[in-house]
């Protein structure tokens, strides 16, 4: 392929599925960050700053094979820093506030499991690169997994003010889950294609395993018709949330491209 | 051309020589242990050329996280290395597949870690799942070897380590946690 080249239609449902996993990533990872120096202790401000490390690294590498697939010169900062809000294709869950610790927490944990059951389909998939990055990812996912599982226990199953913010927490985040398994138009193509399976597939598992650790943190369960939400994060439509981040995090490449330091 | 490059014989292009470079160079954040040691260097090829002149050097690493900010510097000190030693035609590569593990750390470098006060990885895999509360694993203490010892945190300094505190000399500690 020669620099400039239209890319042909298949890779392009590719290179939007590359980019959706790679905003995922991104948005979450930069939301954990906003907690460096600010965590209740210094122990876990350290624990989600390192999760943050991993998502925005696990984001580089699906950023830099979006890049290889477009092929015109986009490079990995070009996707994360000069790109509009309506051209991220993160889900919504992940640009959510951070609210308190324990929203943070427990969107962690929802969108963890999420990715934990996603990404062992995708390590098996029929593209290598992503199923490389997939298999290394998975490894820090577990860690994930453990460390936000073990703090929603801890605080829907603690203090009576703990319940109630976790009991909110849910409240809040609950409407951003059945977007988790809503198939975007790139995504029903590439599972077409035989490279993923569609995201129904991984509901099931998810469910299971939300709903456990939401019993013994003693929260209720995600009624199965929450979902109120009209809007499509997969398809580029977000919520204002998603703006604050973005004006922030591309301030600098926005007002002075390319600088580096 | 300077002397270094022209002293360049066929013996030095020899993939043992490179790997004997590629021992010296030592990690960022963790300076007592070479890349080697700690299994980021996958692979050295030295590709042959007819006349066996200029042959290309290719190095292949892996990060052992995926957001491992010390990556991008040690790509950097290899090509340093290599230009150093008058070698230009080189490529690295960064192969995410197989995954890094600990096991791929040498015991020379498990000792080498112990002795810097780092408690080197276990080498069972056995706690590595997503299940909450798992039993922690038992870690030597570093200082004064004793078993006795508590996890603080599973995140610590940097990525690939954990926090842990020692129950008996009551010292903190960093774990290379299995992986």
């Amino acid at each position: 392929m020669t620099p400039n080249q239209p890319i042909n239609i298949s890779t392009n449902q590719l290179f939007n599925y590359t980019l959706h996993l790679a905003d995922n990533n991104l948005i979450l990872g930069h939301r954990n960050s906003e907690w460096t120096g600010h965590g209740p202790v210094l122990e876990q401000d350290i624990a989600l700053s390192n999760i943050a490390l991993d998502l925005v690294g696990q984001a580089r590498n699906f950023y830099q094979y979006a890049a290889q697939l477009k092929n015109d010169g986009s490079t990995e900062d070009t996707f994360a820093y000069l790109r509009d809000a309506n051209e991220f294709k993160n889900v919504l869950l992940v640009e959510q506030s951070n609210g308190d610790w324990g929203k943070t927490i427990l969107r962690q944990f929802l969108f963890s499991v999420y990715q934990y059951y996603l990404y062992q389909q995708l390590e098996k998939c029929s593209d290598r690169t992503i199923a490389s990055i997939t298999e290394k990812a998975l490894k820090e996912i577990t860690y994930h997994i453990r460390w936000s599982s073990e703090w929603v226990i801890r605080l829907g199953d603690g203090t009576i003010e703990s319940h109630a913010r976790m009991n909110n927490a849910l409240h809040e985040l609950s409407e951003f889950t059945d977007e988790l398994f809503i198939p975007a138009s790139y995504e029903i193509e590439i599972a077409r294609q035989g490279i993923m399976v569609d995201p129904v597939f991984i509901n099931a598992r998810w469910r299971e395993k939300v709903e456990a650790i939401l019993r013994e943190a003693t929260l209720p369960f995600l009624s199965e018709d929450n979902n109120k939400q009209s809007l499509s994060g997969k398809e580029g439509q977000h919520t204002e949330n998603l703006i604050h981040i973005l004006s922030e995090m591309q301030s600098l490449q926005r007002a002075y491209p390319g600088c580096e330091w | 051309m300077s002397t270094k490059q022209q002293n360049i014989n066929h013996q030095s292009f020899s993939e043992a020589a490179i790997w004997g470079l590629m021992r010296q160079i030592y990690d960022p954040e963790i300076p007592v242990i070479s890349i080697v040691d700690l299994g980021i260097v996958r692979a050295v090829e030295v590709s042959s050329t007819v006349n066996n002149l200029n042959p290309k050097i290719i190095i292949t690493i892996t990060p052992t996280y995926s957001g491992c900010p010390a990556m991008d510097v040690i790509g950097m000190n290899i090509r340093m290395s290599l230009l150093e030693h008058g070698f230009k035609n080189m490529e690295i590569k960064t192969n995410l597949s197989p995954a890094w593990t600990t096991d791929w750390m040498s015991a020379e470098g498990k000792e080498k870690l112990r002795a810097f006060g780092i408690a080197p990885p276990n080498p069972s895999q056995s706690v590595c799942s997503p299940a909450q509360f798992q039993e922690e694993e038992v870690v030597q203490c570093p200082h004064c070897n004793a078993h006795n010892t508590k996890m603080v945190s599973r995140f610590g300094s940097t990525a690939c380590k954990a926090l842990y505190q020692c129950n008996e000399c009551q010292e903190p500690f960093d774990y290379f946690k299995c992986h």
